[in-house]
This record gives C-alpha cells, structure tokens and sequence, in this order.
C-alpha cells in the first residue's frame, strides 16, 4: 500500500492515469469506515486534502452560478456567505453526522460514494447541479442526474476525478428536510430538498430509491395546477403529497421500511411547500 | 508532493514532530497516536466517526481521529487532551468537567474535553443550544449530559470574567 499526498489537480490526474485503480481519499469519513470496521485494504491511496484548489469556492455574478471545489468541508456551507447563496445546502449541511464529520466530510466524497442517502445529494439534484469532472482528457461537465447511476455508483471513468460542483443561484425559495432516528449522527431514512421558483417547484429525494429521485409528476402536476403565488389549499398539498410518495421507490432495509420511507418523503416535502410560503 | 510506501514519516503532534516508526501506513491517526506515539488520550470505541471519544484537534477543526488516515494528517498541526493543559497540568476545561461531575466512568471525556476547547475557543459565550450542538458528535452514555453542560457553562463564565483558569492548581 502507498499514500500520495498531491497538491494539484493535475498531479492527481497523473496520478490516476498511472494508477486508475487508486482509491481517492476526501474528508476519510467512508473509506476510514471501511478500512477501520470492514477490511477494507486499498493498494494505493491518493489523498486529496493537500489539493488547495478543491478546498476553494467562488461566485460567478455574471453566470449566477457559485462553484465549490469538491474539497470544501460541510462545515463551510453551513453558515456565512455560502449558507446566504444556497440556504438549501446549509441545511443539509447542518444535518451531516456530527461537527466533527461536518468539518472533514465534502460534496467530493458525498459524490464519490454516491450513497442514496448522502445528504448534500438531494440539493445537488433540485438546483439541477453540474459537476465538474477531471480526467486524462481534461474536464467535462456532467449533469447531476447522469452522474449518480445506481446504488453507490457514478458516471465517473477510469482515472477521473470530481473537481467542484458548480449551483446555479435564483432568486426563489429552497429548502432541505430529512428525518432520522435522531437529531444528530444520523444517516437519512429520507430526505427531501425543495426549490420553488416563480414558475416551477423542484422537488428531489433522498434514501427512497437507488439514486436521488426527482419527483417529476408532482412537479408537472404543481405546475399545471398550483398559482405558485400563492400558498398551497389542503387539497393542493394533499395529492401534492400523493404524487411525491409515488415518485419514490424505497425498501425495506435495516435503517427503515420501504412503507415508513414513503410516508416520511411525502410529509417532508408537503412540510417543505408549506415552508416555503412562510 | 510526497509519496509514501515506506512506513516511516511523522506527524506534529502537540507542537512535537514525532516519527511514526514500524507502522502499516493504512493506519488511522487514532491508532498511531494510541499505539505508536504512546499518546492514548483519545479513545477508540465506535471507530466509524460516531462517538466522539477519538476527537482531537487538527490544524484547529475538531475530527474524528478514527477517520483521518494518519499518514495524510503529515505536515498538519495536531493537538491531543495531552496538548491542552499546561506542563501536564488540568486545563481549565478539565477542571471544570471534576467540579461539576462531568466524568464518571470517563471513556468519553478526553473526547468531549477537546471538543468543548474547540467550541469555547470559537465561541466564547455559547448558548445551551450552541453548546449541545457543538457537542453532538459526543456520545456520553453515563451522566445524561446535564453536569457535562454545566462545565461547559462554567467554564465560559469563568474565561470571560477575566480568570482564564488554565492552570488552577490541583484538584480540590
């Protein structure tokens, strides 16, 4: 086994090349997991924390985007001028693991891992994220809902890498709930994040199916029979909340059932609508 | 950059550059620090980043030591309960988890003492929501936290009236 301590991209990128089978090391909060409790022993191990350029983020006014390098800790977005430009994201930030989880995890490991339930995911889906992948061949821009692909599996090939994720900013309402067994250093049973925009509600869920699920009927329906001007009636929030649990396609799993999972995402979202009127 | 296939290189821990000898360079820092720097201040339990016990303080954000690959935290400072009170005496934070009855059986304390420094050196004055949030990530399964909150609370009062107690002598 080696541990390589890079500190540019383009090192990782070489890196890889030679090694496509190295296994990348973030915030260490899955693979230490792995290594600690599951006999996990990678050969090579990159490790991505010396890389300054993943650890930063910026603002492109004239694009209305915000980037955040794919090594940027959760605890950066929960509070500040990140939280201010992506509320949604500060508030599954918030809900990461611990402090102490929050100040290593990052979207570059939430990603890499690619679990249903990786919290900043679901943000990631409803702002319509693009992600900002590094390879051999230089970078390329992959929509969020091509990158995640199944069950702890990504779009990514051979010796690429994620370098940021880049939001676009609107001047709507988005919001971010989740419900665990507790509130603190708990995994999602499920999660939704919301934005509502002058014309469109998007709605995305987290931990009730093998990827982040777009609620795309729910969507339609509301858009085709809500005035998003103005607060959604009992009724409007109840088939609202029908076509959000038909959306999902959660299981039965240590964690939670598939029928508790669909109950809870379809609350959460009617929770969520109604939030955003508030 | 630097690569490592080797077992030999070292860590800053507590303002020391320590070599870390006859490792496998998988480790996680929680273990090299207990098993080959002799520092078994942080505790091992959950080793997946869930109670706390392992926490220390690197380049001045509270971790899980369970978590972070030991051979990557190279050229990071590190600070461990050792490394808080002064010349091997009780920090004020220590000192103040005896006086209120934050420890009992204690597994979890060296834990929470690093975590509540990294909280009140941030945040001097915390609100009880604060400081429950700050100590989340700690897991206590002996004294139901009350005692644990007021030394945290303690403390603070005492940083900010001015009598820094870093070095109180002894324990009553």
């Amino acid at each position: 086994m080696s541990v390589a301590l890079p500190t540019s991209v383009d090192e990782v990128v070489d890196l890889l090349v030679r090694n496509p089978s190295a296994t990348l090391l973030a915030g260490g909060t899955d693979l230490m997991v792995e290594v600690n409790l599951h006999g996990r022993r990678p050969t090579d191990v990159v490790a991505l924390n010396r890389v300054a350029e993943l650890r930063t983020w910026s603002v492109d006014s004239s694009r209305r985007t915000v980037t955040i390098g794919s090594g940027v800790p959760y605890a950066e977005m929960e509070t500040g001028e990140l939280a201010r430009l992506l509320p949604a994201l500060a508030e599954a930030a918030r809900t990461v693991g611990s402090p102490q989880i929050r100040a290593a995890g990052t979207l570059g490991g939430n990603l890499g891992t690619c679990s249903p339930a990786g919290d900043g995911l679901p943000v990631l889906a409803a702002l319509e994220a693009s992600i900002d992948v590094v390879g051999p061949n230089g970078s390329r821009q992959v929509h969020f809902a091509d990158f995640m692909v199944g069950v702890k599996r990504n779009s990514l090939r051979p010796s690429e890498f994620v370098r940021s994720v880049t939001f676009p900013l609107n001047d709507g309402w988005q919001g971010y709930a989740k419900v665990g067994t507790r509130n603190a250093m708990v995994i999602a049973t499920a999660s939704v994040c919301l934005v509502r925009t002058n014309d469109h509600v998007a709605v995305a869920l987290g931990a009730v199916g093998p990827t982040i699920i777009r609620a795309n009927g729910a969507e339609a329906w509301l858009a085709a029979n809500h005035r998003m001007s103005s607060p959604p009636s009992n009724d409007t929030l109840a088939e609202f909340g029908r076509l959000v649990r038909e959306a999902s396609r959660p299981i039965d799993d240590h964690r939670s059932t598939a029928a508790y999972r669909r109950h809870a995402v379809g609350v959460l979202a009617q929770r969520l609508l109604t939030r955003s009127y508030s | 950059m630097t690569a490592i296939g080797s077992e030999i290189y070292s860590l800053n821990v507590n303002g020391r550059e320590l070599p870390v000898r006859d490792s496998w360079i998988g480790e996680s820092l929680l273990f090299v620090l207990r098993e080959r720097l002799g520092l078994p201040g942080a505790k091992g339990a959950c080793e997946q980043g869930e109670c706390g016990s392992c926490t220390v303080i690197i380049d001045d954000k509270a971790v899980c030591s369970c978590l972070v690959l030991a051979a990557s935290a190279q050229g990071a400072a590190i600070r461990t309960v050792e490394g808080l009170g002064p010349d091997g005496r009780l920090s004020d934070v220590q000192q103040s988890f005896l006086d209120a009855g934050g420890v009992q059986c204690g597994f979890c304390t060296p834990g929470f003492i690093v975590a509540v420094h990294h909280l009140l050196d941030g945040n001097p004055d915390p609100s009880d929501l604060e400081i429950k949030e700050a100590l989340s990530g700690n897991i206590c399964r002996c004294t139901g936290y009350g005692r644990i909150l007021d030394a945290v609370k303690q403390v603070a009062v005492s940083r900010r009236s001015g009598s820094r107690g870093d070095s109180k002598e002894g324990a009553r």
